[in-house]
């Protein structure tokens, strides 16, 4: 069963491939109506997509560094985004105009839009002496009234260790980190206090690289370098599935359709080159959220797959990779007929 | 006997001490002088103990008891005798004086500068006959400590009462008939059965460290050997593994079994410290059962290798080859010129000599008949052919051999029943800028040995892979120098031609380069591995017809289990990703698959054959379907039982799941004007409520015109 439906899924859907990168891709985001794509990728400008088709409609140029991430106000209005060059950057979807520049002393790994898109939070990286932190900012409203000072600053016990992630809670009321330490933690907004924190037994293994929320925000995914993914509940922090594959996973993402879990990874960029001749065989692989087994998987990438996210309609879904391209794959009628 | 006398005797038999060459003096075999060997002993000795630092430092006792005159003499006599074995230190030689008597004691002390020249004096020297009286006893000063407490009197060895042992077959009588298999990963190694209807595997054992570098099977399965820094042990017994016996032989590299494993060959080569120097080789032949160590070699790798560095660790393994059949009667070892057979009556050579065979480069045993084959390659730039030889032990007659001409490179290659011989020729082109391969056919059992030249329809293809069929007549070849190599099939006799070899057929452009027969014979896989990333075949020669393809990608290791109704393919750790293995029914249903990080190794557990005559196997396969009604049955029932509980498993985890989708949802319900309030008072949950999407067919005329279209000429 596993494996006739391994082979359906990659053959039938004709991906659309593209390329507008040339460094490695490494944040995808679908605005709300599930139109626009925006992209991330190493190289300096976050460009945006048309999702139907693959069309690139622009770019947003200003940054001078990798891109690391990316979040779309619900109205897709504004844009913010996270780089290497220390900074975090307001932008105007439409116009592509850079609005407001919130500098750091350190790379800003991962931003996110609280509900209501009146706060942001914003993870900085530990860099020399400075330990890695999560601000949250207030957006103005007019960004001629935008100040850069920060509401609220969290510290991890372990400064020295990346943050990767940090999303909104239900009602903006925690903050959901994760990162290199392997700890997931859920902040309190309003006090600053740790208020839960995962432990040695349920935890990831590995440095966490992704994390993707529910559309509700009931419940979040995460995925680590420890070859697992893990469902948690995000108001208890209650660790609900675990989902096993055999290579790191980079990237996660969950259908908001059907009860489909999608992990993408794959070794080391480092050492993709030097032990593994496994061109086009980057694989998202999708699992069935419920039951935990493998449903079948995508290949096509010629390097690990860095990013994935899935259209809010549940119908169609990208991927970005190393190799540079974002393939933008349209399910057919067999992927909703799929049964396990 | 005093040391003038001794001097004079050696001037009157012509000997110049400075030209004795003490490794040139060998005691007659089995004659140890009444001295017993201390070696067992040394054994048992707590290896853990401190090092004293006296490691360099010897006692040679039954000197001659000189007065003080003599002294000087005596004293040079020594120090000429153990300068030629290493470098004493200054001022290491300390013969005691009797202050009473002014006499010698008839013992000195020699301090050699390091441990390796101490201990190899000491084995050098010890039993040397100084002259009638006097002959030489060496011990370790270490030693002494432990030589002193032995009791004056003899104590005869209680008899033990007898325990009856633990049946160690037991194995074999499992009522579900499952074959057992050992993987290591991570720290832990674990046995488990294949339980192949429950689509899972069933621990037996598990041990964390159990090894310290890998494990391996007895050839019929009946133990189970772990590497230790203190030597091997070997694990079995009716319900869990227990050890049964431990062979000392610190660091231990590699293991070897005798084929009807009634003896351990181990394997410890040591690094020199000058890397211009061999390394050193100790390999020790044990009793499985008793532990008793039967005999031990100890030399440098060249020694136990032939031609070109043995590569890193010393000499390649196995070094001694062992004879077919389960008498484990004769071992053979190959080195430079000679073949040196073994018997294990007494553990020494046959005939008390090697065999002299000029350049001899591989030896290979027939698995089942005392016979060795050979292979000599070309001397004297082509003067004198390439041989291939059969020679019968223990009688050294040659039964055949074949000369070959223009020959770069030979291999051989044994049918599994012994009843062929298969030699891949590579010969040089004319132009010798090239090779081309070819097989020589030896029908062992036949009158005569006939020999069979058999070439490849395209003779200029390259073979990558050769393999016979196990108890079988056939043999399948991969040739060719495209990415995408053939297959072909022989046989050694078909219906119409029983006495010559015939093709069956040629399959056209596979992705394989490793062949694995099954163990009964008649399926084979074609395997892709490495550059192929893990392309299986599996194949039905008796049809020729191909069962299944799969991939398990990456695979990197592939053993049928000892009955060929299942077959593993497994990543291990060369590969940092998707480490595992799977279970693989011998048609290509893949049953089961596992995933361990860290997989370094999987094993079958040997059957060892079956005790049914050919005509009985015969008559079962006859009447098959009798037999197998039972066990169709029990499949239904424990396939049914299986779905029937991967349908409650299911049912279980989809009502878990309702529930916490129910609980979301009536927290996001109480969310809502929160929610609200958040976004500025928009009434904002629409889309994850009621979001119905349909899909609409319209169609709708725009315009239509007429227009007449004038071709103006």
């Amino acid at each position: 069963m596993r494996s006739c439906s391994h082979q359906t899924l990659e053959t039938r859907m004709r991906p659309i491939l593209m390329k507008g990168h040339e460094r490695p891709l490494t944040f995808l985001r679908y605005n709300r109506d599930g139109d626009l794509l925006f992209s991330c990728a190493k190289d300096h400008t976050p460009t945006l997509w048309l999702a139907h088709n693959g069309e690139r409609l622009g770019t947003y140029r200003g940054h001078n560094g990798a891109v690391w991430c990316c979040d779309v106000s619900r109205d897709s209005s504004r844009l913010v985004t996270g780089s290497a060059d220390q900074t975090a950057k307001l932008w105007d979807v439409k116009s592509g105009k850079q609005l407001f520049t919130f500098n750091f002393g350190s790379s800003a790994r991962s931003v996110d839009f609280a509900v209501g898109d009146h706060l942001a939070v914003i993870t900085t990286d530990n860099f020399m002496d400075r330990m890695a932190a999560i601000h949250v900012k207030r957006i103005a409203e007019d960004p001629e009234d935008q100040v850069s000072d920060s509401v609220l600053v969290l510290q991890c016990p372990d400064g020295k260790k990346r943050i990767n992630r940090a999303v909104w809670g239900p009602l903006n009321q925690t903050i959901v980190s994760a990162g290199e330490d392997t700890v997931i933690r859920i902040w309190d907004t309003e006090t600053g206090k740790l208020l839960n924190e995962t432990n040695e037994e349920v935890g990831h293994k590995k440095a966490i690289t992704s994390l993707c929320k529910a559309a509700d925000d009931s419940h979040f995914l995460t995925g680590s370098h420890d070859k697992t993914a893990k469902l948690w509940d995000m108001r208890t922090l209650t660790l609900i599935k675990t989902y096993t594959t055999g290579v790191p996973v980079n990237a996660v993402a969950m259908s908001p359709l059907l009860n489909h879990v999608v992990l993408g990874g794959g070794q080391d960029a480092s050492a993709v080159t030097t032990t593994d001749h496994r061109a086009g065989k980057f694989e998202a692989k999708f699992y069935d959220k419920i039951l935990q087994e493998e449903i079948g998987g995508v290949k096509g990438h010629f390097g690990p797959i860095n990013a994935l996210a899935f259209n809010p309609d549940g119908k169609s879904f990208s991927s970005g990779g190393e190799d540079g391209y974002v393939r933008l794959h349209h399910f057919d009628s067999d992927y909703f007929n799929i049964k396990i | 006997m005093e040391v003038v006398d001794i001097d004079a005797r050696a001037a009157k038999l012509g000997i110049n001490w400075s030209q004795v060459n003490f490794d040139s003096i060998q005691l007659p075999p089995g004659e140890d002088f009444g001295i017993e060997s201390d070696d067992e002993a040394v054994y048992h000795d707590d290896q853990s103990e401190f090092d004293t630092g006296f490691g360099n430092i010897i006692v040679v006792d039954h000197l001659p008891v000189v007065p003080k005159e003599k002294f000087e003499k005596l004293e040079g006599v020594v120090k000429k005798i153990y300068n030629q074995l290493g470098v004493i230190k200054e001022n290491g030689l300390w013969m005691p004086v009797d202050p009473d008597s002014k006499m010698t004691l008839g013992y000195c002390f020699i301090e050699f500068n390091t441990p390796q020249e101490a201990q190899n004096a000491k084995e050098k020297s010890h039993g040397y006959k100084l002259d009638k009286s006097h002959i030489f006893a060496v011990n370790m000063f270490d030693d002494f400590d432990r030589l002193m407490n032995v009791r004056e009197e003899w104590e005869p060895p209680q008899a033990r009462p007898y325990v009856p042992g633990e049946n160690l077959q037991k194995w074999l009588t499992d009522d579900k008939a499952r074959d057992q298999l050992v993987i290591r990963s991570g720290p832990d190694t674990e046995v488990y059965w294949n339980d192949a209807r429950q689509k899972k595997p069933e621990p037996v054992h598990k041990r964390p460290y159990w090894t310290e570098s890998y494990v391996q099977w007895s050839p019929l399965g009946t133990y189970l050997v772990t590497l230790h820094k203190q030597g091997a042990a070997v694990w079995g017994g009716a319900d869990t593994f227990t050890r049964l016996m431990r062979y000392q032989h610190s660091m231990v590299k590699l293991v070897d079994f005798s084929p009807g494993e009634k003896y351990l060959v181990t394997y410890h080569s040591q690094e020199p410290s000058n890397p211009r120097d061999a390394s050193k080789v100790e390999i020790k032949v044990f009793d499985v059962r008793t532990g008793r160590m039967m005999r031990d070699f100890k030399g440098s790798a060249d020694e136990f290798s032939i031609g070109g560095p043995g590569g890193v660790a010393g000499a390649s393994w196995p070094v001694f080859r062992w004879a077919g059949g389960k008498d484990d009667k004769y071992f053979a070892k190959l080195s430079k010129n000679t073949i040196s057979v073994y018997e294990t009556e007494t553990f020494s050579l046959i005939d008390k000599k090697s065999m002299k065979v000029d350049n001899v480069v591989d030896i290979c045993w027939s698995p089942t008949d005392s016979i060795l084959s050979l292979f000599v390659p070309e001397q004297g730039g082509g003067n004198q052919p390439a041989k291939v030889a059969l020679v019968q032990i223990p009688s050294k007659v040659e039964l055949r051999q074949k000369n070959l001409f223009s020959v770069s490179d030979c291999k051989m290659y044994w049918q599994s029943s012994g009843e062929y011989l298969a030699v891949k020729v590579d010969r040089y082109t004319k132009t010798k800028k090239s090779t081309y391969s070819g097989f020589e056919l030896f029908r062992i059992k036949e009158r005569d040995i006939p020999i069979e030249v058999l070439e490849l329809d395209n003779k200029n293809d390259k073979i990558i892979a050769f393999a016979w069929e196990p108890k079988g007549h056939r043999f399948a070849v991969i040739h060719g120098d495209q990415p995408r190599p053939d297959v072909s099939f022989y046989s050694m006799k078909t219906a119409q031609n029983t006495g010559r070899v015939s093709k069956l057929a040629t399959l056209k452009a596979k992705q394989a380069n490793a062949l694995f027969w099954s163990p009964t014979g008649k399926y084979i896989i074609l395997a892709g591995l490495k550059g192929f990333n893990g392309q299986l075949e599996f194949f039905n020669v008796d049809e020729l017809e191909t069962m299944a393809t799969a991939e398990h990608f990456m695979a990197t290791d592939i053993e049928w289990d000892p009955t060929g109704r299942y077959v593993a393919t497994a990543v291990t750790s060369v590969h940092e990703m998707e480490n595992g293995f799977t279970i693989w029914s011998f048609n290509g249903i893949e049953i089961y698959r596992i995933l361990k990080d860290h997989f370094f190794q999987l094993a079958w557990r040997p059957r060892p054959p079956s005790f049914l005559t050919a005509e009985k196997e015969e008559e079962i396969a006859k009447n098959l379907k009798k037999y197998s009604k039972k066990y169709e049955a029990e499949d239904q029932d424990v396939s049914l039982l299986l779905s029937e509980q991967d349908r409650e498993k299911r049912k279980a985890l989809k009502a878990e799941w309702e529930k916490w989708v129910m609980q979301w949802k009536s927290l996001h319900e109480e969310e809502k004007l929160a929610r609200q309030n958040l976004r500025d008072g928009e009434v904002s949950d629409v889309e994850e409520d009621e979001y119905e999407a349909k899909e609409v067919e319209f169609e709708d005329l725009i315009d239509v015109t007429e227009e007449i279209v004038q071709e103006s000429m």
